[in-house]
């Protein structure tokens, strides 16, 4: 039997007085929202917290809205409503190509994108979708907010800028015109981690490529934002030779690791193909010609 | 902590822990065994209930974050001797060998038809890919489900 280890449970029941008990509490507590990200890690006493806050009441942190310029994600806001979402779909269709394949239908009626974000494992698809949408994560503590990029907010494999008394509250999208995204991934079954992903955002203006998101799932320590790929795309116009390009370069600049879903260069040669079927995806979808 | 549930419309109150596992919870009280504790890790979807009408894995939700909710198990299926037509799918169709995904597979498509009462073979594999059956092959699973899908559709037409 897997069993976490023993803990205090305390069901928050406002959002100030979830960070209350954080920082009352200090390193040994965490937030949690649908569980299955900590509840596994927690059952391999990878995660020992002392003290959990249960924030699954706080439903005013399950909203997604434009507001801004940007669209606005709650982190209590569940996979299915992801999933679902029609200001998704029609802003960042990257979304609804990854929640179709992130684990199954039964765990994404509970997972959180704020348990996923938080969770930060590499091969996780949300971290490098939010990273090819140059979004950016609210982070509230005891002393206010603050607003991170995605590149700030993964500092490492599992760790991430929210720190002791902290809480993502919120992730906010860019709202821009031309945009297109999309979301590949091969998985070895359904509801498996990727043995590799890719996310790509582009904005097309004029005929040019006015800016681009690219960020691989499960190719390195940490979710691979391919910075050099954006900047190879940026002032460009869309085309095949140019996302083989880009694939390229994201072939190159991820490391993964040989592993039961296969070995190093089987990894790296996905990386590259589906970086570049995402651009292809993206740019249709920028120009509205997706078949 | 004390803790208390709505387990198939009864309150079930109990002292646990608060690493007490839903799956547990609910095996631990009287009569409520039909709810399989299988791979412990939520992926095979043989611990399958539904909270508040959603199909949940038991075995990676706290009984703690249950309290308040209405949990519905295999046992609520069957009422007064009559058969959900999902049961009666499935043994229509023979989708069930050794029997052990058979809870989660009944949950998961009862709370399928409830939201999507007419889906197509690909819904249905897509809303089932979260429990896994080593016996049939899944394609009796399927084929018990539009069965059931049918039978509820034919029942609604002569109501």
């Amino acid at each position: 039997m897997q069993t976490p280890a023993p803990f205090e449970y305390e069901r928050a029941t406002s959002v100030e007085g979830a960070i209350a008990s954080l920082v009352r509490q200090g390193g040994g507590a965490r937030i949690i929202a649908g569980g299955h990200s900590l509840l596994p890690m927690m059952k391999l006493r990878l995660a020992t917290p002392e003290y959990l806050v249960d924030i699954n009441d706080l439903t005013d942190l399950s909203y997604i809205r434009e507001a801004g310029g940007e669209i606005r994600i709650g982190a209590l806001t569940r996979h299915v409503d992801l999933e679902r979402s029609e200001v998704l779909a029609a802003h960042y269709p990257v979304f609804g190509d990854a929640e179709r394949v992130i684990a199954d239908p039964v765990v994404r009626n509970r997972g959180t994108i704020g348990g996923s974000l938080c969770q930060a494992d590499a091969a996780e698809d949300l971290s490098a979708v939010c990273t090819a949408a140059n979004g950016s994560a609210v982070i509230r503590g005891g002393e206010g907010e603050r607003i991170v990029s995605m590149d700030e907010f993964h500092i490492g494999p599992y760790m991430t800028a929210v720190g002791e008394g902290e809480m993502l509250t919120e992730v906010r999208l860019p709202l821009r015109h031309g945009g297109g995204s999309a979301h590949e991934k091969v998985e070895r079954r359904a509801g498996d981690w990727a043995v590799a992903a890719a996310s790509a955002a582009l904005w097309i203006d004029g005929g040019a490529i006015a800016d681009a998101g690219v960020a691989l799932s499960a190719v390195g320590p940490t979710t691979v934002h391919v910075s050099r790929a954006e900047e190879l795309l940026r002032g460009k116009p869309p085309s095949e030779e140019l996302f083989a390009e880009a694939g390229a370069l994201a072939a190159e600049d991820c490391s993964p690791i040989p592993d039961g879903r296969g070995p190093v260069d089987y990894k790296r040669h996905l990386a590259g193909v589906l970086t570049k079927r995402a651009l292809r995806r993206a740019a249709a979808r920028a120009l509205h010609q997706e078949a | 902590m004390q803790v208390t549930i709505t387990i198939n419309g009864e309150s079930v109150s109990r002292d646990v822990e608060p690493r007490q596992l839903l799956v547990h919870f609910i095996r631990e009280t009287p009569g409520l065994t039909g709810t399989h504790w299988g791979c412990d890790t939520s992926n095979c979807g043989a611990c399958v209930v539904l909270m508040d009408g959603k199909p949940v894995k038991a075995c990676t939700t706290l009984a703690a974050m249950c309290e308040g909710h209405e949990i519905r198990t295999v046992e609520s299926l069957e009422v007064d001797g009559r058969l959900d037509p999902v049961q009666e799918g499935f043994h229509e169709k023979h989708a069930l060998h050794c029997g052990f995904c058979t809870p989660g597979m009944l949950m998961t498509s009862r709370a399928l038809l409830d939201e999507n009462p007419n889906p197509t073979e690909d819904e249905i594999r897509t809303a089932i890919s979260g429990g896994i059956c080593r016996c049939t092959g899944y394609k009796n699973i399927v084929a018990a489900i539009r069965w059931a899908a049918e039978q509820e559709a034919a029942t609604r037409q002569g109501a």
